[in-house]
């Protein structure tokens, strides 16, 4: 037998070894990755537990009625959520009515109009505007903006109103400058952003050819983005405003500035109102007594549930534009 | 209806110069070296902001120094091991939620995981609570730049017998680094603002303090109160924070951005 013989059961048995060496290290990483993947579904049923856990208090106190009364006494202990989730829905619903056309028009210059060296500054000034912090738009609507809209805007609205019926309660003074409709234009500058990145994600997956056949018909840019390229992109453009919603809906530090912090509903979308996220970062840390403070867990687990429907809602419908481009 | 679509975007961009506009203006009247040199004043006296910047940096190094490493195994796990697994899809789905989730349920969250059993506020948990936020991003973007990879790579690592742990470090990784840093930056750039989970998480401090079991002053929290208060002093400090952090916010984003800019012409 030769030398090269005789070494080989050696070198195949450190083989074997380094092969399971490297079995058992490639087993334990994807272990390790595989249990991170895990704990973000652990955080977010973590974060539903808790906030049940929290706000168990007062639901079994005040049962179904808590969603139902508008009073919030912290000195009687009693508390209902109605004037919250009414103020978030509301200033909610105008921010997207008025984001939603502004957001599609900035989406539709960027993809057909803007000559192209423009488009990717436009495009990032416009993202740019999605990663300003919301604490700053706060500060900006309460010293700057809200003080323009008392003395010029709303002065000048109920004056135009005031004898016009129905209409004249919607705008009805005193002019305070902060209160639900302040808050609805802050969240409309805050959501436009969200809602033109993805409106305009979504409108570069149209297929050339769909828009070219179009246009070699004789259509006007108006006509193809009209008749082809909006029905193509509906779903998409469906999940963005959703989107934009969810974030309108939980959005917190800009409102908290601008809504005045007012438990009550009124029609005049001049009055100070309050937002179930404003109404937690303004009061959470100064309540008083168990009950109080599991209430205000409440008003956060409605927010949750509120905006996990939303978003997943979202989310389905970008994912069903993302399966059929194959992306 | 065109002219219409150039006008949105005008009003678009009118709307960013605006508050760009009134930030540099009212915030650089108080720019000065005291505003980095001095702590939080008591009403009507002058000062800065230097502990609310230490505590604002100390809990977002220590959110993503607890993060990033899980947001970027869970990425791994996506886009390399459970690439078609049905593990994948739910994740995704799940962390685009929590991507988008109020960032104020994820303070209640931690206010009843942490602050209570504790029984005090303390930086620790704003930093979680900043963790938190940052797992999502990471995870995304880890994920989308993975997928980027050619599998060709990876095969030609398979091929010269190297294990997958071995490939993802050495081939995968190497080659969606600048990607997987935009991720980071991004975080960053996300908690560098946010206050809704500080507030009853780490609270406030009105004077020095490097304790992480204790209450820890923030820019954002800082900005919120000082806002809101009736002394002009502390107002003018509030302008100065908020272009302090939009500054920081506004770079990180370039920088971000920048870098996969670079990677799409090269």
């Amino acid at each position: 037998m030769s030398a090269a013989q005789e070494a080989l059961p050696a070198v195949r048995s450190s083989r074997e070894a380094t092969v399971k060496r490297f079995a058992f290290t490639d087993a334990v990483f994807h272990a390790l990755t595989r249990a991170a993947a895990i704990l973000v579904l652990v955080l977010l049923g973590g974060v539903a537990v808790s906030l049940f856990a929290g706000s168990w208090q007062a639901l079994s106190t005040f049962g179904f009625s808590f969603l139902t009364s508008e009073s919030w006494n912290p000195v009687t202990e009693k508390f209902g959520a109605l004037a919250p989730i009414y103020g978030t829905i509301v200033t909610s619903a105008i921010a997207i009515v008025i984001a939603v056309p502004i957001g599609i028009g900035i989406a539709i210059f960027l993809t057909e109009l803007c000559p192209r060296p423009l488009r990717r500054p436009i495009g990032m000034a416009v993202e740019l505007l999605a990663g300003i912090p919301s604490i700053i738009y706060g500060i900006w609507g309460l010293f700057v903006f809200a003080p323009f809209l008392q003395t010029t805007v709303q002065p000048f609205v109920i004056g135009i109103f005031h004898g016009v019926p129905g209409l004249n309660s919607l705008f009805a003074g005193p002019p305070y400058g902060i209160g639900l409709l302040t808050s609805s234009l802050i969240l409309a500058i805050m959501v436009l952003p969200f809602i033109t990145s993805i409106t305009k994600d979504v409108f570069d997956t149209v297929p050339a050819v769909l828009k070219e056949s179009a246009y070699g018909i004789g259509c006007t840019t108006w006509e193809v983005t009209r008749h082809v390229v909006i029905p193509y992109t509906r779903i998409g453009i469906m999940g963005g405003v959703m989107l934009g919603l969810g974030r309108a809906l939980g959005e917190t530090m800009a409102v908290t500035f601008v809504i005045g912090n007012a438990h009550r509903i009124s029609v005049s979308l001049f009055a100070p109102a309050t937002t179930i996220s404003a109404t937690i970062a303004n009061e959470f840390t100064e309540a008083v007594g168990d009950l109080y403070t599991s209430s205000l867990v409440a008003l956060g687990l409605i927010l949750f549930v509120i905006t996990f429907l939303i978003l997943a809602i979202a989310r389905y419908m970008l994912m069903r534009i993302d399966a059929r481009t194959g992306a | 209806m065109m002219t219409l679509c150039v006008v949105a975007a005008g009003i678009g961009l009118a709307w960013l110069a605006l508050i760009l506009g009134a930030l540099l203006y009212k915030g650089l009247a108080g720019l000065s070296l005291s505003v980095f040199t001095g702590m939080t004043p008591p009403p009507g006296e002058a000062g800065g902001l230097l502990n609310a910047i230490f505590g604002s940096v100390v809990m977002t190094v220590i959110a993503v120094i607890v993060g990033t490493p899980i947001g970027v195994l869970a990425g791994t796990y996506m886009a390399e091991y459970g690439r078609f697994s049905k593990l994948t899809t739910v994740v995704r789905f799940i962390n685009d939620i929590l991507l988008s989730a109020p960032s104020i349920v994820i303070g209640l969250f931690v206010y009843e995981l942490m602050v209570r059993p504790m029984g005090h506020f303390s930086a620790l948990a704003g930093a979680v609570a900043l963790a938190i936020l940052v797992i999502p991003v990471v995870v995304r973007t880890t994920e989308d730049m993975l997928n980027l990879v050619p599998n060709a790579l990876r095969e030609a690592g398979t091929a010269i017998g190297a294990p997958r742990w071995v490939v993802i470090k050495s081939v995968a990784y190497r080659a969606a680094l600048s990607g997987i840093v935009t991720g980071i930056l991004l975080a960053i750039a996300r908690i560098s603002g946010e206050t809704a989970p500080l507030l009853f998480t780490a609270l406030n401090n009105q004077f020095w303090s490097s304790n992480l079991n204790a209450p820890m002053a923030s820019l954002p929290v800082t900005i919120f109160q000082f806002a809101l208060s009736p002394y002009e002093e502390w107002q003018q400090l509030a302008w100065t924070g908020a272009l302090v952090i939009t500054l920081t916010v506004l770079a990180l984003s370039i920088v971000a951005r920048s870098l996969t800019g670079r990677r799409e012409n090269g």
